[in-house]
């Protein structure tokens, strides 16, 4: 009886994640069909996807293995950059938009998964603060690179270097990735649907890896490590299992972003990003999948409609008097006082009912 | 060779005074007080306003500075973080993105982003010491380093209230055992990394005159790398952090690359971190099992 209650738990969440996916998607389409659909919202649409899709990869991470990262964004800066040297070698090749984004996509999350595997390796062995502090430097360091990285295509092929002086193309090559300047001429080939199949095949593959044994065995390190050592779970291979599936689908997340603007810099994805990210896994709950996406949504779009309401001024200001007020309510005790307040006054109004009644 | 030195012990100095301060606050409250660097910018725009605005003499700015500083470092502790001293770690970092945002969107309304031309504490001049031309900001920046830690060292180790810091920072709860009042010794600490964030402000400014909203940032992130390299929760180990990144971006941007710099530093953090997993002069806590 216990045990099917339990299956039933696991799959409400993914009932709820999925749902809350394909009605937002529905609602959505049905609104600028009928042109309901303001402009700012219409922009917004591709960079949420993005968004929900770095948050729920962000949350295999911190809410499933337990290990704060501050460098998500590096991961989506390498699959953005990856997607777009993809893209702009593939333009001749591959000429269906979709199909080059498609594979664009598959290249972002190799790369991204290389880049997780060399980081990983070495911070993984770390613990606590000093693993989120690498992961931070990593971070700092992808964008370094990639502000210095020079690639260019002519009809010798793909160009690479790192320094401006050496770098020549022969006459009739384009330059792609122009160090800090970044790219520009983007072919903006993503949009909403292919955000929404994105982020589909993330909750599908994710969702499923949780509740599966390799997921089983990623909580058993975080809950205790050395007790899931001592059961003969690998913690190394786990835990490094899990930082590269995150990392792939950060960079797939960095190709569906890169592709919906026409410039694009490595200094976009800074530290800033990492912890914007954050923000939305830990306010939507740690390990939740669901609430990484709805938090990752509203946040995004709250500075939007802060706006609209003619707090233009001060809407940074107030999205930080809510984040801070917000985990304040929930993890002071506040939130128990509040709900046990209402309790309270809900007996109290019963009882004057019941009393006018005699 | 020797000019590039000491621009990087001054830099590393500036580090080190706010590595200081994220420090004694880590090792006490057992946080990543991540409003520190913006502390450091409200302490530079006191002291902007008092000596650009007010016409006060830059003594009476930098004091002004440290009381606001100190004052704010205190209200923060009080409003936004004592009330999630149970609360996972986890919460406690993103309320302290929440009041970084905050002081950084405060900042953008009151003096907008246009930035301001700081005018160097201890005005332009500089000294020459055989064919070495140093400025007197950096003469002044590793002299006052030099003497707060110093200072620190005495204050920790000898003081009642420092005692009292390093009984809290390694049991809170048998601290309150043993009649230590925790509460106000955490305000005594935020309050005493605030001011230092105040001078470090100061001094950055003096400096590199360039007075945004964001700038705090930076320097917070480097400074709290300066503490995890010298071993986080350690003040010698911060100090060192501190002197020995500054130096080592100095001389990364003067040899190898100026827009690596920053990616050198890291590296080199990262490499520190996997031979010595606590850091340079941390303590080394064997796990129990």
């Amino acid at each position: 009886m216990k045990q099917t209650k339990i299956l039933s738990k696991t799959r409400r969440d993914s009932v709820i994640a999925f749902g809350i996916v394909i009605i937002a998607y529905a609602a959505m389409q049905a609104l600028s069909m009928t042109g309901n659909l303001s402009n700012t919202i219409t922009g917004l649409l591709v960079p949420i996807c993005a968004y929900i899709v770095m948050a729920v990869s962000l949350n295999l991470t911190v809410g499933i293995l337990g290990e704060l990262s501050l460098g998500h964004a590096g991961f989506m800066s390498v699959g953005a950059f990856t997607g777009i040297v993809a893209t702009t070698f593939l333009a001749d090749a591959v000429p269906s938009p979709i199909l080059r984004l498609t594979v664009a996509m598959i290249l972002a999350a190799v790369a991204a998964a290389i880049v997780g595997v060399i980081v990983g390796i070495p911070v993984l062995r770390l613990k606590g603060d000093y693993l989120a502090i690498v992961t931070l430097a990593f971070g700092e360091i992808i964008k370094n690179i990639i502000n210095v990285l020079y690639v260019g295509m002519d009809d010798r092929g793909l160009h690479f270097s790192i320094i401006k002086q050496t770098f020549t193309l022969n006459e009739g090559g384009d330059m792609i990735i122009n160090g800090p300047i970044g790219v520009s001429g983007i072919d903006k080939i993503s949009n909403f649907t292919a955000g929404f199949i994105l982020i589909l095949i993330t909750l599908f593959i994710v969702l499923n890896l949780i509740n599966s044994r390799h997921g089983r065995a990623v909580m058993a390190v975080r809950d205790n490590r050395i007790a899931a050592d001592s059961v003969g779970i690998s913690t190394t291979r786990f835990k490094l299992m899990a930082f590269v599936i995150s990392a792939a689908f950060a960079g797939m997340a960095g190709t569906l972003y890169a592709m919906n603007y026409s410039t694009i810099t490595a200094a976009k994805f800074d530290f800033n990003l990492s912890i914007l990210v954050l923000v939305f896994v830990v306010l939507g709950g740690l390990g939740n999948i669901w609430g990484s996406i709805i938090a990752a949504a509203l946040l995004t779009v709250l500075p939007e409609l802060l706006r609209a309401l003619n707090f233009n001024d001060y809407r940074m200001l107030v999205y930080a008097i809510l984040l801070i007020v917000l985990m304040l309510f929930n993890n002071s005790g506040a939130k128990e006082k509040f709900l046990g307040w209402l309790a309270l006054r809900k007996e109290a109004k019963g009882h004057k009912q019941k009393k006018e009644v005699a | 060779m020797i000019s590039n030195l000491i621009a990087g012990i001054s830099l590393g100095s500036i580090y080190a005074i706010i590595a200081l301060g994220y420090t004694m606050v880590y090792g006490i409250a057992k946080m990543l007080n991540f409003a520190h660097g913006d502390v450091i910018m409200v302490g530079g725009y006191m002291c902007f306003c008092a000596t650009f605005y007010l016409g006060w003499p830059p003594a009476m700015g930098i004091l002004l500075a440290v009381i606001v500083c100190t004052v704010l470092g205190v209200v923060i502790e009080r409003l936004a973080y004592k009330p999630l001293r149970r609360a996972p770690a986890l919460a406690v970092l993103i309320t302290a993105i929440g009041v970084s945002y905050f002081l950084q969107n405060a900042a953008l309304l009151l003096w907008t982003a246009n930035p301001k031309t700081f005018t160097s504490v201890v005005g332009n001049g500089s000294v020459q010491i055989g064919n070495l031309q140093v400025t007197h900001v950096t003469i002044v920046t590793i002299l006052v380093c030099v003497l707060i830690m110093a200072v620190l060292v005495w204050f920790t180790n000898k003081t009642k209230m420092g005692t009292a810091m390093r009984a809290v920072s390694e049991d809170k709860d048998a601290a309150q055992l043993m009649g230590i009042n925790v509460n106000t010794t955490i305000s005594v600490t935020f309050a005493i990394g605030s001011g230092l964030a105040a001078i470090a402000g100061v001094l950055m400014l003096s400096a590199y005159p360039m007075l945004v909203p964001t700038t705090g940032s930076m320097p917070g992130i480097k400074a709290f790398t300066a503490a995890v390299f010298g071993g986080i929760g350690s003040i010698p180990g911060a100090m060192l952090g501190g002197i020995l990144l500054g130096v080592i971006e100095i001389f990364s941007r003067a040899y190898i690359s100026q827009e690596v710099s920053d990616a050198i530093v890291f590296a080199v953090l990262i490499i520190v971190l996997l031979v010595k997993p606590a850091g340079l002069l941390g303590k080394q806590i064997s796990e129990k099992v």
